[in-house]
């Protein structure tokens, strides 16, 4: 028999058909994002370090979704619809958690039905109010106030005061080019803190950098920080 | 008549064998599997069974890396080597592996274990050992407290790295009834599993033989030796975890009480004494070779009688079928069997100036005068001469005769003007200024500036555990050097540690400085010199890439000190070198430079300078949370008796 060419076609339309069947899984297509807030005002932490989870109720098994903030403390998350419970794991961030009378982590319960933005609230040990960064004379400059937020039986010291300088926007203490440190001790007015370091020297020369000043938390792993600010001298 | 006579035969053979009942004609015994009461009336069957187990003892450290059973499939057939990097330590010089120098984090779940159908295994041969009648009390005493010995010796290990887990101690049995609730048991205590260990020990002991020979199965010394190990690695957890009180839970899965520090510290003291005294065979430090260096590499490759060191340990068999590629994998690469195969393991700088010099003292290599200006070394090996002699027997330093050749580790000419000429192999030759031969400008080790890999890359090559016997480094025949689990020079330094937290500071010192000794530090330690810091340095210096650095600094509770996620400069990098908690977060290395300036004094001689290997983007960053390894969604959601870790 001769093969024709339209029956090469028939054929093709034919596998083309075939594969028009829908795909049974949907995919995720919902998104939960939001940040972390003390009293409206935006927590940054470092990129990638401060985990959280996410517990679908009903679900079979007890495996959470899990994620890390992003260094401006945003997260965000493509699901399904459903009822969620949001925690983050103990010993985590630069802040306190409210914790269960039973001992266990609290919760957020959220219901997506569609996307939603949640903002989660949190309360830091310390916040950095008023961060102004700035060049000036070959030296990058930060003055700030420090503000201590919890003040009861659980409240830490400040370890050490940073200024991180970096030539790319992402700015944490292992992902830096400069870097300035301020002993807690050694801080006298927690409303005036200033810290200035030499611009570094990049092997392609820019004239911006980026920068940020953070806090380490005597016995917290995670630092908390001011907004990434974009330098340009 | 004679043709019905056959008829008749025929069929009365063909009725007799349908004779057979119908039940015992389906009953054929199978040919291929023997059947547990066979195996268990006979010793030489019950210890292929204990061989099996034997091989499936999972250690941190393991030069062939072979782990049989499926449950940690994706851990296997990794080249063993790579057990032995990451921690600062060293440098992998293989590009399939730079991710060790280059990631950020060590995820939660780095470390973990979780192999119950070993443990499983081992209580179903505790089981069925038991209950045979045929085995002879000798065999059968022994056979038993050696499986509780490698049950014990698995829980170790778990509790180590997960902290308390379910405490399984007789085999489970599923009865089809869909309901697993009464298979599903919550961790136990930390300090649980370790009295556990500890009690297994105890109690076995005097049913193991005393015999320094046996290596490679337990015995008494090797049961006390875990013990100590344990017992010491529970005090310590139990006194600098109150440094990191968020490090626990409240049910005491991770974390002990301080106050059973002490307790734990005297039985460590009291078990190494046990060793110490020669009550379960005479061991002793391996001190045969005069030269000292060479004295301590062959405590690891002496597998004779004479070696009284070791205690226990897995033993290979070249051309045998049990070898392993660790010297295919590290040798140097100039005098390598196998032309690709080489250099991968290189010790870092860190470790290689942590190691004293003959005056108890501690110093950086020196690379300048006071005064800034480079120092010109006639030998290669001069900088680091006056050192423990340790340190020449853990790492390979430039210039050391291998097999049948010197090593040839430089990394170029360097001029007067202090430019360097160098190229990214030791056959692309280059000129020097003033002249027109092509000459070699690199060492055939490198290290290159491009970073060749294979090659060393920190100026150095792992000498422990490297076979100088003909042949070891090909791939077809590796090696066969064995892997010491437990040695008479650890069982010194877990003494000294635990006399130490007693109180007992002349006691420590006492242990302490016969290994010391043994190291060509022949000034003795005073009572009033040992220190913490001491204790973790002699550590580090004498059991460095066995296996130890990780659950040690997890245990005094430094390890978020050492790898503190802080870039290591060159000036945190010499200073404070005898401090235990001193950084430790990027691997440097020190390159050996040919001075080149004709009618200089120093010309031919040498100057070193510190580098950081150009792959090394990463630094090792030890949170609160790595402190226990993850236990997988997995095992929770099966079981949701079993809690999280903390800080995850």
């Amino acid at each position: 028999m001769k093969i024709k060419f339209h029956q090469i076609a028939i054929f093709a339309l034919m596998l083309s058909s075939a594969a028009c069947k829908l795909d049974n899984v949907k995919p995720p297509s919902v998104t939960l994002k939001g940040q972390l807030m003390y009293k409206g005002t935006p927590i940054g932490v470092e990129y990638n370090q401060v985990p959280f989870q996410l517990y679908q109720t009903g679900y079979k098994g007890n495996t959470p979704i899990t994620g890390t903030f992003d260094q401006d403390g945003n997260y965000s998350v493509l699901t399904f619809n459903g009822n969620y419970k949001f925690t983050i794991p103990g010993g985590q961030g630069p802040f306190q958690w409210k914790e269960l009378a039973s001992g266990g982590r609290d919760t957020v319960n959220i219901a997506l039905n569609g996307d939603q933005t949640v903002n989660i609230e949190v309360t830091p040990y310390y916040m950095i109010r008023n961060a102004q960064i700035a060049a000036s004379g070959g030296n990058i400059s930060a003055k700030f106030s420090i503000e201590k937020d919890i003040t009861d039986a659980t409240a830490k010291n400040i370890q050490t005061v940073s200024l991180f300088v970096n030539k790319t926007q992402f700015v944490s203490p292992a992902d830096h080019a400069a870097e300035i440190d301020l002993d807690g001790a050694a801080i006298t007015d927690p409303s005036n803190v200033s810290l200035s370091v030499a611009i570094p020297t990049f092997p392609v020369t820019q004239n911006y950098v980026y920068a940020r000043v953070g806090i380490r938390i005597a016995g917290v792993e995670d630092m908390i920080f001011s907004p990434v600010v974009k330098v340009s001298y | 008549m004679k043709k019905i006579y056959i008829i008749g035969m025929i069929s009365v053979l063909l009725s007799a064998e349908s004779c057979k009942k119908d039940s015992s004609f389906l009953d054929v015994p199978p040919k291929s599997v023997v059947t547990n009461d066979v195996v268990f009336s006979d010793p030489a069957l019950v210890l292929s069974v204990l061989g099996d187990l034997y091989n499936r003892v999972y250690d941190f450290t393991s030069l062939d890396n072979m782990d049989t059973h499926p449950e940690n499939a994706d851990k296997k057939n990794v080249a063993g080597w790579t057990t032995f990097a990451d921690f600062g330590e060293s440098f992998p010089s293989d590009n399939s592996f730079y991710s060790i120098v280059q990631n950020r984090n060590w995820g939660y779940d780095t470390w973990s274990t979780w192999n119950y159908p070993y443990v499983r295994d081992l209580n179903l041969f505790i089981d069925n050992v038991t209950a045979s009648t045929k085995l002879v009390a000798a065999d059968k005493n022994r056979f038993l407290a050696e499986g509780r010995f490698l049950r014990a010796s698995y829980y170790f290990e778990m509790v180590k790295r997960m902290g308390g887990v379910p405490l399984i101690t007789k085999t489970l049995t599923y009865d089809n009834s869909g309901n697993v609730v009464g298979l599903q048991f919550p961790r136990s205590k930390e300090s649980d599993i370790y009295d556990f260990v500890i009690s297994e020990a105890e109690a076995i002991k005097g049913l193991l033989p005393s015999d320094p020979t046996e290596k490679s199965r337990a015995t008494k010394a090797a049961a006390l030796a875990m013990e100590a190990r344990a017992a010491l690695y529970a005090g310590s957890i139990a006194k600098y975890g109150a440094s990191t009180p968020q490090v626990s839970l409240p049910g005491g899965e991770v974390g002990i009480p301080s106050s059973m520090a002490p307790g734990y510290y005297t039985k460590a003291l009291n078990a190494a004494k046990e060793i110490i005294s020669g009550s379960a065979g005479s061991y002793k430090l391996y001190q045969v070779l005069p030269n000292l260096s060479d004295n301590f590499a062959a405590i690891f490759l002496d597998k004779s009688s004479v070696n009284q060191e070791s205690i226990w340990v897995e033993d290979f068999k070249a051309l045998a079928g049990k070898v392993h590629s660790f010297t295919t994998n590290d040798q140097p690469y100039s005098v390598s069997d196998e032309a690709s195969d080489a250099g991968r393991l290189d010790p870092s700088l860190n470790l290689v100036q942590s190691f004293e010099k003959l005056d108890n003292t501690f110093a950086p290599i020196a690379t300048k005068d006071g005064a800034g200006n480079p120092i010109y070394y006639a030998d290669q090996q001069d900088p680091f001469a006056g050192r423990d002699a340790r340190l020449a027997g853990t790492v390979m330093l430039p210039h050391f005769f291998w097999k049948t050749a010197y090593i040839d580790i430089w990394g170029g000419y360097l001029l007067a003007n202090g430019s360097i000429i160098s190229s990214d192999d030791a056959t692309h030759y280059a000129t020097l200024p003033g002249t027109t031969t092509q000459i070699q400008v690199v060492g055939k080790d490198g290290p290159t500036p491009t970073g060749e890999p294979l090659r060393t890359q920190t100026g150095f090559y792992i000498r422990k555990y490297l076979d100088p016997t003909t042949g070891s480094g090909r791939r077809g025949r590796q090696s066969d050097v064995n892997f010491i689990r437990y040695r008479y020079g650890e069982v010194l330094l877990n003494a000294a540690e635990a006399a130490y937290e007693l109180g007992q500071t002349s006691d420590a010192a006492l242990y302490m400085n016969q290994v010391r000794a043994r190291a060509g530090l022949t000034t003795p330690l005073t009572a009033a010199d040992i220190t913490f810091d001491r204790i973790v340095h002699e550590r580090r210096a004498e059991l460095s890439f066995e296996g130890h650095v990780l659950f040690d600094m997890k245990r005094w509770r430094i390890a978020t000190k050492v790898w503190d996620g802080n870039p290591q400069t060159l000036t945190d990098l010499t200073s404070n070198i005898s401090s235990a908690t001193k950084r430790n977060t990027q691997p440097w290395g020190l390159y050996p430079y040919k001075y080149y300036n004709p009618g200089s004094p120093n010309n031919g001689k040498w100057v070193f300078r510190e580098v950081l290997p150009s792959p090394v983007t990463g630094v090792l960053n030890f949170r609160l949370g790595n402190y226990y390894s993850q236990i997988t969604d997995a095992i929770i959601s099966a079981n949701p008796k079993i809690i999280r870790q903390p800080n995850q």
